[in-house]
């Protein structure tokens, strides 16, 4: 057992390694001296040259690439060009806003997602089944920034409940964004739900519980539940983990200061450093979250150590 | 009554070994599955229009009209115009061309890409497999908007280069895909009576495997174009995509939202086409999947 949750963590470092090298290697191949380009148009050969050696621009990329990690592995992303600051505060300053959204997404994705995914499980094929299933599909199919507009449109500024964007309005400002980002990862928990509840209800133990004479609900509440719930448990840290990456475009259009929108921020302002440890900071959040997910299923469902 | 004779009859003859052609499957679709059928004429509509937008747009897409700017919803206009007087319906007639493109064209490159790596993947195993296999995990550890961010930060914005990150996004869920399911077509005896008679690893992944993962690679190639749609339209909204003179409905709706609240239409407009295309090709995807594949019914997409 322990064994194996070392092995897990063992082989998450390679990829690591691979997602700081593709990221450091793509950003090298930006076409121009990122320095000229920062500093603009009028300004003296000798000036860039020195600020190219300052920030190290001039070593060969390979030794870059190192220094580069072995700063990240003590926590330092480098300077912002742009900002004149630490990319590691900068992160630090946002996440907190990041993780309040994606937290309340994930709330938001799971009070929608496993009612509806029993609900179509038990009556499945029903009317009831059919028409959250076709949902959950118009949940994934929908633009996030359009649906985004759409929420900000009618329910901040028509009915005027919510705050616009921003995020001063405290709780009441996250619930428009909550339930935006947190919509399409409903429909995805209530179609693992009702697929996991429906294998569950093919169980033999499932019969057992039924010709007990179990009502219903207690065989899908006593029996079933439990081990149909268990995937589903477990994909929350997969979930948070795409919702703190999907946050993207929901913090840009209602302009809450977190990581997706200093990524964007990042582009436009032509930022290398900043880019560069946002999406490393995100990824490698993101390997934590499937590593989590791993060793959590092998320790809840003893099932899965049969190797 | 007679669904239940259906089903049994073809659980015997998938026992005897006599699955229906391809044709029969198709036929099936649209006799059982009324909505993927609707779906399917959604997209041909989309498909046609974008094809022929110059004889169906009512109004050149480009042509500013500055004394008529954002008027709301007529007959002359039926989704009004712009900030620049532009006809909004025209416009999303021609940016219609973006979205299919962008739809079809990358998600056919990244599975062509990925079912020649699961290819090599599966069959050739060792380091080959190793190999690859370690890059689609990288690959799939970012966060896809993320990467195609990173790749237009690269290359510039720009048509193509949405095409180059897209694929470069995507491959990997299509190689994992093929490669499992060349690993098990590998111990077929039909495979291995091939290659007892010396044909080549080449050959028998082209003659022997490939075919064989077709079914899949239809549904997958389906259920991966709305997944490249919303990913284009995400980058054009962030301004990273498709840039002016060019129209995609992402970009619509990036400039339509400025006067959201004078003129909600221009920006919702583009946005409910980009849905219904999306939810077309997802309602076709779950209908062709019924069809071809009953067996992998549970995954999501």
């Amino acid at each position: 057992m322990a064994k194996k949750i070392i092995y897990r963590i063992l082989i998450s470092i390679p990829v690591l390694v691979g997602v700081v090298l593709v990221i450091f290697l793509m950003l090298q191949v930006v076409p121009g001296n990122p320095v000229a380009i920062m500093m603009g148009e009028h300004i003296k050969q000798d000036v860039i040259d020195r600020m190219t050696e300052m920030y190290g621009l001039d070593q060969p990329v390979l030794v870059q690439f190192g220094r580069y990690f072995l700063n990240m592995l003590h926590g330092d992303f480098g300077v912002s060009y742009k900002l004149n600051r630490s990319v590691t505060s900068l992160i630090m300053d946002a996440f907190p806003y990041t993780v309040k959204l994606a937290v309340a997404a994930a709330v938001v994705a799971w009070l929608i997602g496993i009612p509806a995914g029993i609900l179509s499980a038990v009556k499945k094929n029903s009317l009831v089944d059919r028409m959250f299933m076709g949902v959950s599909l118009l949940g994934v199919s929908m633009p996030v920034f359009w649906a985004a507009l759409l929420f900000q449109y009618v329910f901040a500024y028509y009915l005027g409940w919510f705050p616009v964007s921003g995020v001063d309005g405290g709780i009441r400002s996250y619930i428009l964004p909550a339930i935006v980002l947190g919509w399409s990862s409903a429909g995805t928990i209530a179609r693992l739900t009702r697929s996991n509840l429906l294998e569950a209800l093919e169980e033999d133990y499932i019969r057992t519980a039924w010709s007990k004479g179990l009502s219903q609900f207690g065989v899908i509440v006593g029996h079933a539940f439990k081990n149909a719930l268990l995937p589903v448990v477990t994909m929350m840290a997969i979930q948070v983990a795409s919702l703190l990456s999907g946050a993207v475009i929901t913090e840009t259009v209602f302009a809450i200061p977190g990581i997706g929108r200093l990524a964007v921020s990042a582009i436009s302002n032509r930022d290398m450093p900043l880019l560069q440890g946002t999406v490393i900071f995100t990824t490698a959040l993101i390997i934590l979250g499937n590593l989590i997910a791993d060793v959590l299923y092998s320790v809840i469902d003893p099932r899965i150590r049969t190797d | 009554m007679q669904k239940q004779q259906d089903l049994e009859v073809r659980n015997l003859a998938a026992e005897l070994g006599e699955e229906d052609s391809l044709r029969d499957k198709a036929l099936r679709l649209c006799r059982e599955n009324k909505l993927a059928v609707f779906s399917l004429l959604v997209i041909l509509l989309i498909a046609l229009a974008a094809i022929f937008a110059p004889a169906v747009a009512p109004y050149d897409p480009n042509k500013q009209d500055l004394l008529n700017r954002m008027q709301g919803m007529s007959l002359a206009h039926p989704f009004g115009t712009d900030q620049l007087g532009r006809d909004v319906l025209s416009r999303m007639i021609y940016g219609a061309r973006i979205s299919l493109l962008i739809g079809l064209a990358p998600t056919g490159i990244s599975m062509l890409l990925g079912t020649a790596l699961g290819l090599m993947s599966g069959y050739l195993g060792k380091t080959v497999d190793f190999i690859i296999m370690r890059l689609a995990d990288i690959t799939m550890a970012f966060p896809s908007l993320l990467l195609a961010m990173v790749v237009m930060y690269t290359l510039g914005s720009g048509i193509i280069n949405i095409f180059l990150a897209l694929t470069l996004v995507s491959w990997a869920g299509t190689a994992r895909v093929v490669r499992a399911q060349t690993m098990s077509l590998r111990e077929k005896e039909y495979v291995e009576a091939a290659r007892s008679m010396g044909v080549g690893s080449f050959t028998t992944m082209i003659r022997h495997i490939l075919p064989n993962c077709m079914p899949s690679l239809i549904v997958l190639f389906t259920l991966n174009i709305p997944g490249s749609i919303l990913s284009e339209s995400s980058l054009s909204f962030l301004g990273i995509g498709a840039q002016p003179p060019d129209t995609s409905w992402g970009l619509m709706v990036s400039e339509g939202k400025d006067y959201l609240f004078t003129n909600p239409v221009i920006a919702i407009a583009p946005g409910v086409a980009i849905l219904v295309l999306a939810l077309a090709f997802n309602f076709l995807g779950d209908g062709v999947r019924d069809v071809l594949d009953p067996y992998t019914k549970q995954t999501i997409p």
